[in-house]
């Protein structure tokens, strides 16, 4: 892709808009939910009507430094809010409200993960608190209508610095971003209902026979997925690299920073008409709005209401509880999950067969039903109870399986279910001989194959093993069925 | 004309409660004056006669059934345009709102009729509260009821027109810059801004968001106590109302101040200041004085008036508050941008700045459209600093040059305005003058604090002279009944204009 000895080096930054799940909007009552029909959570205030004033949403504000705090960033003694001036349709009071030169968090850093096992330290600037605006719908060719039923939502605008150097590695910060809010229970952060977007600059350092150039900033507006991000990064960093071997004064110092839209259609960033020159937002402090005042109590609070953040947790089972990078990652991408495990292990059960369940049958049903592990019902009373019975050999492995599924729409104990489904392993001989001498009568070619020890034997012990265990009703210990087929076929 | 209008909100209330006297029977007295004599003033932008009967027989039938009654029950009140109401119209007399009906009430109108009282109407104000004549209404220009060729100030024009021809009770107002106080001094009334914060601004359409202030503009200080009993308290919904109880102003008013003291400013008295008005001020403190109180001298030095060669006039004051208040303006009135409500063009457009455009330049007044425009530059990307800014640090020493002569006294007494009434026309073609017109009441709501102005008396001409009490904040107990005190000894009040006259 580059020219020769060309080094070409991306320098991205991200601003990330995570909407916050709080039951209101930022400034007045109405509910925050996506999906609704249009303008059917609106109010005098976030219609921005006149003589309507705002009420700061306490709840948003503690979310957002639970944010702060977990991105290792600074919450100063003072934060104000500040009107940020623009016209636009879906903006009804003419202005945002936001957070301008005192914002509720900076100076943090979020560890990402990247494919290769290697860790990136991304840092991030701030983070601050606004109102969303509304929405612009173009659904009809006569007209556009405006629905302000998010026009309000509690946004929390994070914004790293340009540490990152690849669309990888945008993407990963994107998505270590998305798992940090669910677990701190400020954000749903589900893409598909908008509930984070993306804003990347990206210009590239391009270093030619010991020459350095610098293209413009492009800052690509809008982004609802992951792919389109990488897509846009992507894309970006080849047009810009195109563009500047084509004209080397495409440099930052002839050209300020622009915007780019996005196209999903074509992959592809488009220049955006009007929107070339910076902005003048005007900002000034918001006079019907009080400004926060932040004590260390305040600060000790919500350090002790963020926990054990996710990080630190797939650390902690790597070490402790011998689990692999994958195993550790998908038990900690929420918050509720890990708790259930860690609850299950302090009630004594052992770790390995609890993450079993978990990332067994626990994650088919969270899969299928759309929701994380913990969300499927289990509790951490049955999942111990469950791996205790595995452990005594109680059950196996299979009755397992079909009793997890069951105790997750279930209060019943792990036990209950297991005598009243007829799963408790039956070791008793007798009833495993009847079944084995069944089979083996059953089956005679199946016999012939494994006496005779040819290709086809261990197919055909799997088979007949198969066979006394479905006579069972999945209930016979392996072991022991083993035990008494080995001895009913003459093998030692 | 029925003496009932002579009657104090007061008086009405208690006659009312006490069954002498019925809310329709009052409504009707006043829906009679104003038939007379409202082609003469012009002070009501809406009449609401259907809605103020319904409300009026509702409160009789409550009474004659025994229920209880609240403090203001069967008053007739005026209401100014730029409150929010279900009933009739808001539209801050403004084209851009002609039309305009809001869904929800203003906290305090709510207050109000949660008290019983009967709204009549929807009273004129220079468009969007921005004016200190009524003059820039876009509805119509309201008379000054002593001398219909004169102003009756602003931008509460109506609304203190209104109660000076009886033709309301009271009569509510709002104060950013002198709103209330100036045309209650022009019109003979008394007109109260309470502290800032002190009663909501929720559903008061917002001109300079930490300036404005809801208040009474009434015959006498007593009903301004009523009123402010009713409207004063912390409101929820508006997150500049402050978190204190209010207090029984009506029962305290009585009590004269024990061991008050009087700060009179030095900066005020000069010679900008019309001589009768200073000699009016002068006099009222000899009363005050004879009836035991200390004059005291005090300076406010970042409100000082200073007169340069040419005889023009400038005040740190007035500077830092037309920065501030058309900056908080330029602001609060981007809403009205023809998508949501209010006027939309009905011009072809070429896009949508072409709507926001359009609209506005069709619904805006031309002071409104000054003042938007100001406000955008102060604000500014290169200028915030050097004057939005600014004002905010000129603010903070003008608060703390109150905040030190409150040490020496207990209220200060001052001139409303510099002038008595003016001729309609005589202002209006330079905004400069104007805008100093308000000096004497702007530092008030730069410092957030209460301040009220009375009747002084009645000049050589026969128009009213207003002076006025201004006082620490929270201090609105003590300027009432300083206030109180004055109509004794000065016998001052309840002063008839003659077209109201029987």
């Amino acid at each position: 892709m580059t020219d020769g000895n060309d080094i070409v080096k991306p320098i991205i930054g991200l601003e990330i808009h995570v909407e916050l799940a709080t039951e209101t909007k930022m400034f007045c009552r109405c509910r925050n939910n996506f999906g609704d029909p249009p303008n059917t959570n609106v109010c005098p205030v976030c219609i921005g009507m006149l003589g309507a004033l705002p009420v700061m949403n306490a709840l948003a504000v503690e979310l957002a430094m639970r944010v702060g705090m977990a991105l290792g960033c600074e919450v100063p003694d003072f934060t104000k809010w500040d009107r940020k001036s623009y016209y636009y349709p879906d903006l009804p009071k003419g202005y945002q409200i936001s957070q301008y030169d005192l914002p509720l968090s900076i100076n943090g850093h979020l560890e990402v993960s990247l494919s290769d096992g290697t860790t990136k330290d991304v840092r991030i600037l701030r983070a601050h608190l606004e109102e969303d605006a509304g929405k612009n719908v173009h659904d009809n060719p006569a007209h556009t209508g405006v629905d302000l039923n998010r026009a309000g939502v509690p946004l929390l605008e994070i914004v790293s610095q340009p540490d990152m150097n690849s669309a990888e590695e945008a993407v990963a910060y994107g998505q270590a971003m998305q798992r940090l809010v669910r677990w701190l229970g400020a954000s749903h952060a589900n893409m598909q209902m908008g509930h984070m977007r993306f804003e990347p600059n990206i210009n590239l350092h391009i270093t030619r026979e010991d020459q350095t150039f610098k293209t413009p900033i492009i800052e690509v507006k809008n982004l609802n997925s992951f792919r389109s991000l990488e897509n846009a990064i992507q894309f970006e960093i080849e047009r810009q690299y195109e563009q500047w071997r084509g004209d080397n004064s495409y440099t930052m110092e002839n050209f300020p920073k622009q915007n780019r839209g996005y196209n999903d259609a074509t992959g592809q960033t488009v220049f955006q008409r009007g929107k070339e020159e910076a902005h003048d937002y005007r900002y000034f402090p918001d006079p019907d709005l009080v400004p926060v005042v932040v004590d260390d109590e305040w600060r000790k609070r919500i350090s002790r209401s963020i926990g054990e953040l996710p990080l630190a947790r797939r650390k902690r089972y790597i070490d402790h509880h011998e689990m692999t990078f994958k195993e550790a990652d998908a038990l900690t991408m929420d918050a509720a999950t890990g708790d259930l495990l860690d609850a299950a292990i302090a009630d004594g059960a052992d770790a390995r067969r609890c993450v079993n369940l978990l990332l067994g049958r626990g994650a088919a049903l969270a899969n299928e039903r759309q929701c994380t592990i913990a969300q499927t019902g289990i509790t951490a009373k049955q999942l111990a109870q469950l791996a205790k019975m595995l452990a005594n050999k109680e059950i196996n492995a299979t009755a397992a399986a079909r009793i997890f599924d069951m105790l997750v729409d279930s209060d019943s104990s792990a036990k209950d279910l297991a005598e009243t489904e007829g799963l408790l392993a039956v070791t008793d001989s007798n009833a495993i001989e009847t079944w084995v001498e069944e089979a083996i009568g059953a089956n005679a070619q199946a016999v012939e194959e494994i006496r005779s020890g040819g290709k086809k034997a261990k197919k055909a012990y799997g088979f007949l093993m198969g066979q006394v265990m479905q006579k069972s009703g999945g209930a016979a210990q392996p072991g022991r069925v083993k035990e008494l087929l080995d001895a009913k076929l003459g093998r030692e | 004309m029925s003496s009932i209008v002579e009657l104090s909100a007061v008086e009405l209330a208690t006659a009312i409660a006490a069954g002498e006297l019925s809310a329709t029977e009052a409504l009707e007295a006043y829906l009679e004056a104003i038939e007379k004599l409202e082609p003469q003033v012009d002070a009501y932008n809406e009449v609401l006669a259907d809605h103020a009967r319904a409300t009026a027989a509702d409160i009789d039938t409550a009474r004659t059934a025994g229920r209880p009654l609240g403090p203001l029950a069967g008053v007739p009140l005026a209401v100014k345009d730029n409150l929010c109401t279900v009933y009739g119209k808001t539209t801050c007399s403004s084209k851009i709102l002609a039309d305009f009906r809001a869904p929800y009430t203003a906290t305090a109108v709510e207050k109000l009729l949660d008290a019983g009282a009967v709204v009549i109407g929807k009273t004129n104000l220079d468009e969007f509260a921005m004016g200190s004549s009524t003059e820039n209404s876009a509805t119509k220009v309201t008379h000054n009821p002593w001398d219909t060729s004169r102003v009756p100030g602003g931008s509460s024009g109506g609304s203190a027109a209104c109660v000076s021809a009886r033709l309301a009770a009271a009569a509510l107002g709002s104060d950013t810059g002198g709103s209330i106080r100036q045309p209650a001094a022009f019109c003979g009334v008394v007109g109260f801004k309470p502290t800032y914060g002190r009663v909501s601004r929720y559903g008061l359409v917002a001109y300079g968001s930490s300036l404005d202030q809801i208040g009474p503009i009434t015959v006498d200080v007593s009903d301004a106590a009523l009123l402010t009993n009713v409207i004063a308290g912390h409101d929820r919904r508006d997150s500049t109302s402050a978190d204190r109880p209010a207090e029984n102003y009506l029962a305290e008013v009585e009590k004269p101040v024990e061991n008050l003291r009087i700060g009179i400013p030095d900066e005020f008295f000069t010679d900008a200041l019309d001589p009768s008005i200073g000699e009016a001020i002068a006099n009222a403190a000899d009363m005050y004085k004879d009836a035991g109180a200390q004059i005291v001298d005090v300076s406010l030095p970042h409100s000082r008036i200073d007169t340069d060669a040419e005889g023009n006039l400038s005040s740190y004051a007035v500077a830092c508050y037309y920065i501030v208040a058309m900056s908080e303006a330029s602001s609060n009135l981007a809403r009205y941008d023809g998508v949501h409500y209010g006027h939309r063009t009905n011009q072809d457009v070429d896009g949508i700045v072409d709507l926001f455009s359009l609209s506005r330049a069709e619904g805006f007044g031309p002071e409104v459209i000054r003042r938007i425009m100001l406000g955008t530059y102060t604000l500014s990307s290169g200028y915030y600093d050097a004057y939005y800014n600014k004002a905010l640090k000129v603010r903070r020493l003008i608060k703390n040059d109150f905040d030190r002569a409150f040490e020496k006294c207990d209220v200060l007494l001052c001139p409303t305005s510099p002038t008595t009434a003016f001729e309609i026309g005589e202002k209006s073609d330079d905004p400069l003058t104007m805008y100093l017109a308000d000096i004497y009441t702007i530092s008030v709501n730069l410092a957030g604090l209460p301040g009220i102005s009375i009747p002084a008396r009645l000049d050589a001409g026969g128009m009213p002279v207003g002076m006025q009490l201004i006082g620490p904040a929270f201090s609105e107990s003590i300027i009432l009944r300083a206030a109180r005190t004055y109509e004794k000894i000065s016998g001052v009040t309840r002063l008839v204009p003659n077209m109201a006259r029987n």
